[in-house]
């Protein structure tokens, strides 16, 4: 049996009021206007954090030894040349003897992605491959695609034992529909007309890939306990539900107007939704949509229940959140609008490449050490152990901190370094189980910060060197919130 | 067993440009506004000087690398010159190398002097990546948050206020007596930048740099030099009836452990209470709270000032703000702490700040310091903390009659 063993998703903590971007820009076009509020990735966030950041939440207690590959499905990759899918491994700390891969292109990424690793798993080239799937896409001031874009990311572990979900079957159509698209040098989206797109694409594919699948195992779409499939236009979505003769309870809820249309990303965190609800033994149809369709017909086991509560997954993420009230703010997250940096926030150091392939692990994976003889973790990883009443030379093993919690020592909000969102936060961390570090803050105002609090790490993009092409990224401390 | 270098060495001569936005003056300018004052005090000639000391620490902001800026500067003659950088204690580490050297017996006169020029980067506070950069090399940029040094003191006052249970208010009010009494004494003192009172009403209501700190309670920028000239007792005597000796001089660095290991609790600067330590052994002091006449303690930030009481050994742990509230370190107090206006007044051109304290405590000492003169002074101390409270370089300098 093959199929996903853990699930993990990332909403980002903002959220904009589509009537906030509506005031801002509606006087363009009026008839962009769409209901409910959308998720916007914080100014350190993209596609490859994202990603992260749902992976460990999938791989909660899970071996990361196991893992024999990554597949990263997204549209909007921070890097042209250099494997996304690569950083996002060495971030996972993960055996470097893996294969891994970015699926692109088009918006089915993320269900190729999954497609081609339950291939591998079936094949036996691999034993377990971690899937995901993320997006942050843009769309221009006063356009639809601004108003119904959204980001998050979703992951998947894929295994051939302890599988919650087995796949039990897909079917694929591919078209070279130009709905919308990207050429070399575009940074937005062009589309051709709306109501072609919607009327002769999406309300016809989805369908066509959802009886294909049915036809081809023999299957009445009345077995299915959800029926997942992106939202486009809501009218349109429920209009497909509508021609397949699906009941209202079968229709996965769609997050459109809580979490807007997160690309590649999107059918799976509605899939990951899916399963948080989902009883073994439910049938699960996974529907993308992207220059043609992918279908996916999973069946969930008796082992859901034994991960269920151990994901923050998209339940958990869904109400943690902090409005942004302004679309100014947004745009100039999002680099819509260029904002005065000043002098200081305008310096950017050339990145070492060298260097920092020699540190990967310490920068990316957030490696420290760990004296073997007085058992003190410490930060960055020291040769001579910093235990005042230790000072081992080399008798160090490599210690992760990435997925350690911790407390907030201390901490400021600094008004004098540049930041995108200022003040600037930073603080010291105390590491549950030892260490220390001084850590950039996020996801967080400075009035919630106390002395003491608890805090986890989160990955984050720390700068964006656009001299050099070069996206830099770290770990910050993020308050650890519970719903 | 080693002793030390307790009146050793003799300061001769000390000169001090006037600190500032000097945006019509070079670091040559500076080096030589200083030198000259420097030489004419100790009544010396510039081939007398065997050997001299350069602090500089943004070289790349202004003076340039080597000592060669300061030999070519003042044109000296092909004798040994070092530049020295240790942040904020580079003065005192350029003082280190020429009292050492005199020490020694390796010269006879030597010079020190320290120079910054900051006001050429084009914004407000340190230098941004030079200052990261210089902090752990290129490595920092990768995992370094985005600091400012506001920022990094201003979690010690979070850590301070949480440790000693003083609330927002009550730890903002204190913090605000010690920029004010700062400001009260640059008004005295034609050399400082800033030259005007400020209340402590003024301190508490002025808008955040970083949570607690507030504009005035951060030290300004500025560009200046100062020097100073030392030679062996014997030579002193015929130079001056007024010589002032080292009587101690010590410089500490961080062990990484207060910002890798547990044990530290941010609200203290471990290495500033290490070097007091030795400093008031070399100098053969007891009781620094009875036997210390006056001070110029590193006051970046009034959080760091406040710390360096309890760390130098003047108030017991924890309750410093009790001696600041009851005007202890007042030019009319018992022992006065930047009787000059401070780098609160000053501005920290960071090489030559510890130089430009040394310039009070040895005007104080020969009693010319005009309206601000402490009365019958003995002992001074000078002390300079660079970097941020985990991560630092710290400097102590007893002087006295």
């Amino acid at each position: 049996m093959v199929g996903i063993t853990s699930y993990g998703a990332c909403i980002p903590w903002y959220r904009i009021s589509r009537k906030t971007i509506y005031s801002a820009m509606g006087w363009l076009n009026p008839a962009t206007f769409l209901p409910g509020e959308k998720a916007v990735a914080n100014w350190d966030e993209d596609s490859i954090t994202m990603a992260v950041n749902a992976s460990v939440d999938c791989l909660n207690e899970v071996d990361r030894n196991i893992i024999d590959g990554v597949y990263f499905g997204s549209v909007t990759l921070p890097y042209k040349e250099r494997l996304n899918a690569g950083i996002i491994a060495t971030v996972l700390d993960l055996r470097p003897d893996i294969k891994s891969a970015d699926f692109a292109g088009s918006t089915k990424a993320g269900t190729a992605a999954l497609l081609s690793a339950c291939d591998a798993v079936k094949a036996g080239s691999a034993k377990s491959i971690m899937v995901c799937a993320s997006d942050c896409r843009i769309g221009k001031a006063g356009s639809s695609q601004e108003e119904a874009y959204g980001d998050g990311a979703a992951a998947f572990l894929l295994s051939d034992s302890n599988v919650v979900a087995s796949l039990e079957g897909f079917y694929s159509i591919s078209y070279d529909f130009m709905d919308h698209w990207r050429g070399e040098y575009d940074r937005f989206d062009r589309t051709w007309e709306d109501r072609w797109a919607r009327e002769e694409g999406y309300a016809k594919f989805i369908p066509e890939a959802i009886q294909g699948l049915a036809k081809k195992y023999d299957l009445k779409l009345k077995d299915f306990a959800k029926v997942v499939y992106p939202c486009l236009y809501t009218r349109v979505h429920a209009g497909i539900a509508k021609k397949l003769g699906l009941g209202p309870d079968q229709i996965q809820p769609h997050m459109f107007d809580t979490v807007g249309n997160t690309g590649t990303a999107y059918p799976l965190m509605m899939f990951v939704a899916a399963l948080e609800d989902a009883k073994p033994g439910d049938k699960i149809l996974v529907v993308s949509f992207g220059n043609g369709s992918d279908a996916l017909f999973f069946e969930v086991t008796d082992q859901i229940e034994n991960i269920k509560d151990k994901r923050r997954g998209v339940k958990g993420h869904l109400n943690l959140k902090q409005e942004l009230d302004s679309y100014e703010k947004y745009a100039a997250f999002r680099n819509i609008i260029p904002i005065e940096r000043g002098i200081r926030g305008e310096e950017v150091f050339s990145t070492q490449i060298s260097m920092l392939w020699r540190d990967r692990r310490m920068v990316l994976a957030l490696h420290g050490s760990k004296c073997k003889r007085c058992g003190t973790p410490q930060y960055p990883p020291q040769r001579v152990c910093v235990n005042p009443d230790c000072g081992a030379i080399d008798e160090m093993e490599d210690y992760r901190f990435s997925d350690k919690k911790g407390r907030l020592f201390t901490y400021t909000g600094d008004s004098l370094a540049f930041s995108p969102n200022p003040p600037a936060l930073y603080g010291v961390v105390d590491f549950e189980g030892g260490g220390r570090y001084w850590f950039d803050i996020t996801d967080c105002d400075l009035d919630s910060l106390k002395v003491g609090m608890p805090v986890e790490m989160s990955f984050r993009r720390r700068y964006l060197d656009e001299t050099r092409g070069i996206s830099g990224y770290f770990w910050k401390a993020v308050p650890i919130r519970v719903e | 067993m080693v002793e030390g270098i307790k009146d050793k060495v003799a300061i001769v001569g000390m000169g001090c440009t006037k600190f500032g936005e000097l945006w019509d003056k070079s670091a040559e300018d500076l080096m030589v506004e200083a030198f000259k004052e420097c030489i004419e005090d100790a009544g010396i000639e510039k081939k007398d000087i065997k050997a001299a000391w350069l602090g500089s620490c943004y070289e790349e902001i202004n003076v340039g690398k080597t000592a060669s800026p300061l030999s070519m500067t003042l044109k000296l003659p092909f004798i040994p010159v070092t530049r020295v950088e240790n942040f904020c204690a580079s003065g005192s580490e350029a003082l280190r190398g020429a009292a050492y050297a005199v020490a020694s017996g390796a010269c006879d006169i030597a010079l020190a002097l320290g120079v910054e020029k900051l006001k050429d980067m084009g914004y407000g506070g340190l230098p941004g990546i030079p200052t990261l950069i210089g902090e752990g090399g290129a490595r920092s940029w990768l995992i370094h948050p985005n600091t400012t040094a506001p920022g990094l003191f201003a979690m010690m006052a979070n850590r301070y206020f949480a440790e000693y249970d003083l609330s927002p208010e009550k730890g903002k009010r204190v913090l605000a007596k010690i920029s004010s009494k700062s400001h009260h004494n640059g008004t005295l003192n034609p050399k400082a930048h800033l030259r005007r009172e400020v209340t402590i009403e003024q301190v508490m209501n002025a808008p955040i740099i970083a949570w607690p700190l507030g504009l005035f309670d951060c030290c300004g920028v500025s560009d200046g030099s100062a020097a100073a000239i030392v030679t062996t007792p014997d030579i002193a005597k015929s130079l001056r009836p007024d010589p002032v000796y080292v009587k101690a001089l010590q410089i500490g660095a961080s062990s990484g452990e207060e910002l890798m290991y547990t044990d530290w609790d941010y609200a203290h600067v471990e290495t500033t209470y290490r070097v007091g330590v030795r400093a008031y052994k070399e100098a053969g002091i007891k009781n620094p709270r009875e036997e210390i006449s006056m001070m110029e303690t590193h006051d970046c930030f009034s959080i760091t000032e406040l710390t360096e009481y309890e760390d130098l050994q003047i108030s017991p742990r924890g309750r410093a703000w009790e001696d600041v509230e009851a005007g202890f370190f007042d030019l009319d107090g018992k022992i006065p702490n930047q009787s000059d206006g401070g780098l609160k007044c000053f501005g920290h051109p960071i090489a030559a700040s510890g130089l430009r304290m040394l310039y009070e405590m040895y005007k104080q000492l020969q009693g010319k310091a005009g309206p601000r003169q402490i009365k019958n002074p003995t002992l001074g101390l000078t002390h300079n903390m660079g970097g941020s409270p985990p991560w630092n370089e710290v400097s102590v300098v007893i002087v006295g009659l």
